[in-house]
């Protein structure tokens, strides 16, 4: 199965989504990504019980303090899935691809010169 | 531990916007434990204001370091050597930290990152309650280890008042009523013949009341 | 009545074996005195005191004390309501001196409903001292003569000494305690919450009974009417430490809306026409919250008027 996916989606691998800190988000942003995402496993699966509902609520906390500095808080979301859903991997790379699109570049990219990727991803 | 929770960061940017260069200084003690003001929270908290700042078009600076401790002057004096870079110091000790910064470090403005709340407990992660006042006057030895001075919102001496209902305070289902409490464990004790000691009226002085208060022990004086 | 330790008209018709009638008025939210005068005027026929309630629900309104000094000019003895929760003792001390300077003799001390129930949420309060510990100083002001520093009082308060009483209030196991620790304190009358819930009533009685408590301090029952069904779910339903059983909110709910009224007025006249009945109960303190009018009716269906002439 050869499913393409968006381009402009850099792929970051972490053991578990758990691993995602807060300061993981921020940072990304800060150093340019118009948006991120982070695909863990179906909640009530996580190999160590909890860690995608943690990444859950960190996802929660930078959206409303992205929104609060005026980045704003819909460049994030978390999505779940199996291991073995290639299909809906790619369909979720592409809605996210639609709503950055929508909402443009990182706002901050305007006034600083730095380029960088267009987005980072999760998994 | 001190119990202390961040400023909402618009309260933050506020309070630093008219600066631009900025050293935000967390506390590896109480704020640590609370999520509220360590290295972590640093972090994230500095990363918001840059990308703010950034956003606006301004060129704002902003370091970070994270002490011991901010209640202890040598740890303070750890960034003595650099403390004339910065227009002023966002420190997220909690308001002990914050002071004796500033005290520290006169002539550099000292603002503070947290609202600092209480003594008190992690009765588990993302749940802090309050303990203890600092009454200067411990009296937990007659309450069956619950203090009705930080746990009673009426500090009731001779408690419960009449609006304990159901083990709850008046204030709020959430709450525990200290004197249910109080009861419970004079009960478990085998104490409950205690609760009928009338209660001395207390001497508030070394308490807030007194005036700000020192501890000062020869003994251990150098 | 060799035994009476002060000037107060309530505690006379106690010690003479009369069962005794209070009730409340609650003081405006402005500083028309008119007001508490009219309500005052509406009961005192039928009533031996009046208390005047000090900022009840933490709500602003015209001090107790100058309420309690209005009331004394018109010859009707006031019973000062005085909390705990607003003033140190400093001030407690003080207004009990204020009060005494007027010959009010009776109080009732209280920790009052806690500020944020009221019209100051983010107010400071006190507690400097607790209720209890403001019947031991009242008691200390008047039988020592002595401040709670211990210089001496010139011309000491001679007040009849309250406490409030709430039967219903948990824990249930400690109530009794409780009002033996105020009648340790020094409490010589108590006049409890509002009674719907006789049994658990009768059951407080007979444990303090057992207790001797009721020979050592004059209970009055509290009652209040209800004026409504509403009134009555919200009672069970908002007030900490209200005690109304279900058959009391379905009986009011079983009459239509523009009989609740009297059938409220029934229920309080038939609660207290049982607990006259109760051994230990001396007296009955009458709430009609905002209904002051409707105490009359009250205090005469109940055959407690005319009330005794003592001099």
């Amino acid at each position: 199965m050869r499913l393409q996916y968006p381009g402009s989606v850099r792929i970051v691998s972490v053991p578990c989504t758990g691993k995602v800190d807060l300061i993981h988000i921020m940072r990304a942003f800060e150093k340019g990504a118009d948006g991120v995402y982070v695909l863990g496993c179906m909640e009530g699966e996580c190999r160590y019980e909890s860690g995608n509902l943690r990444a859950r609520k960190r996802v929660d906390k930078a959206r409303d303090l992205l929104e609060r500095i005026g980045i704003g808080g819909e460049r994030v979301a978390m999505y779940n899935l199996s291991s073995s859903e290639a299909p809906r991997f790619v369909a979720y790379a592409r809605e996210m691809t639609e709503r950055i699109k929508k909402l443009g570049p990182n706002p901050i990219k305007a006034t600083s010169k730095k380029h960088k990727a267009a987005g980072a991803g999760a998994a | 531990m001190i119990v202390a929770k961040p400023k909402p960061v618009e309260e933050v940017i506020e309070s630093v916007s008219g600066f631009d260069r900025i050293l935000l200084v967390g506390c590896n003690e109480c704020v640590t434990v609370c999520e509220a003001g360590g290295r972590k929270e640093v972090g994230v908290l500095a990363s918001a204001l840059r990308m703010h700042f950034m956003n606006q078009g301004r060129n704002v600076q902003i370091d970070e370091v994270t002490l011991e401790r901010q209640c202890d002057r040598e740890y303070l004096e750890e960034i003595r050597n650099r403390i004339d870079q910065y227009g002023a110091v966002l420190s997220l000790a909690c308001g002990v930290g914050v002071q004796f910064m500033a005290e520290t470090y006169f002539q550099t403005p000292v603002l503070p990152g947290v609202d600092t709340c209480f003594m008190g407990v992690t009765e588990e992660r993302g749940l802090w309650s309050e303990r203890c006042q600092g009454c200067g006057q411990c009296v937990l030895a007659r309450t069956g280890g619950i203090c009705p001075v930080s746990r009673c919102a009426k500090r009731l001496f001779n408690g419960p008042c009449g609006g304990s209902t159901r083990g709850k305070c008046e204030l709020s289902k959430d709450l525990e009523c200290a004197w249910q409490l109080i009861i419970d464990r004079l009960t478990e004790l085998g104490r409950l013949d205690d609760y009928e000691e009338l209660a001395p009226i207390k001497d508030w002085s070394t308490e807030r009341a007194g005036g700000p208060r020192r501890v000062e022990r020869e003994d251990v004086r150098q | 009545m060799s035994d009476v330790k002060t000037p107060s008209k309530l505690e006379k018709v106690l010690a003479s074996g009369h069962q005794a009638v209070t009730s409340e008025c609650g003081p405006p939210r402005g500083s028309d005195a008119g007001e508490i005068r009219n309500k005052a005027e509406m009961i005192r026929d039928h009533v031996d005191a009046v208390n005047i309630t000090d900022n009840q629900t933490s709500v602003t309104r015209l001090c107790s004390l100058a309420s309690c000094i209005h009331l004394k000019s018109m010859g009707i003895e006031p019973v000062l309501q005085m909390v705990v929760r607003d003033r140190n003792r400093i001030a407690l001390q003080s207004d009990i001196l204020g009060a005494a300077s007027f010959d009010i003799c009776n109080i009732l001390c209280l920790s009052g409903d806690h500020q944020a129930f009221g019209d100051n949420a983010q107010g400071q309060n006190v507690f400097d001292i607790d209720s209890m510990q403001l019947i031991q100083t009242v008691r200390r002001m008047r039988d020592e003569g002595r401040f709670l520093g211990g210089d001496e009082i010139h011309r000491p308060p001679r007040m009849f000494v309250g406490a409030a009483a709430n039967p219903f209030a948990d824990p249930f196991e400690i109530r009794v305690p409780r009002l033996a620790k105020k009648v340790a304190a020094g409490a010589e009358f108590i006049q409890t919450q509002c009674i719907y819930n006789l049994e658990k009533f009768e059951q407080w009685m007979a444990q303090a009974r057992d207790r001797g408590l009721h020979e050592k301090v004059a209970i009055l029952a509290g009652v209040t009417p209800l004026k409504s069904a509403g009134m009555a779910k919200y009672m069970k339903n908002r007030v900490p430490g209200m005690d109304v059983p279900d058959e009391v909110v379905k009986r009011m709910s079983g009459v239509a809306k523009e009989k609740q009224a009297q059938e409220g007025i029934d229920i309080c006249v038939e609660t207290i026409q049982r607990l006259k009945e109760v051994e230990g109960v001396r007296g009955f303190h009458v709430m009609a919250i905002e209904w002051e009018q409707k105490v009359p009716e009250i205090v005469e269906r109940s055959g407690l008027h005319p009330r005794p002439e003592l001099d």
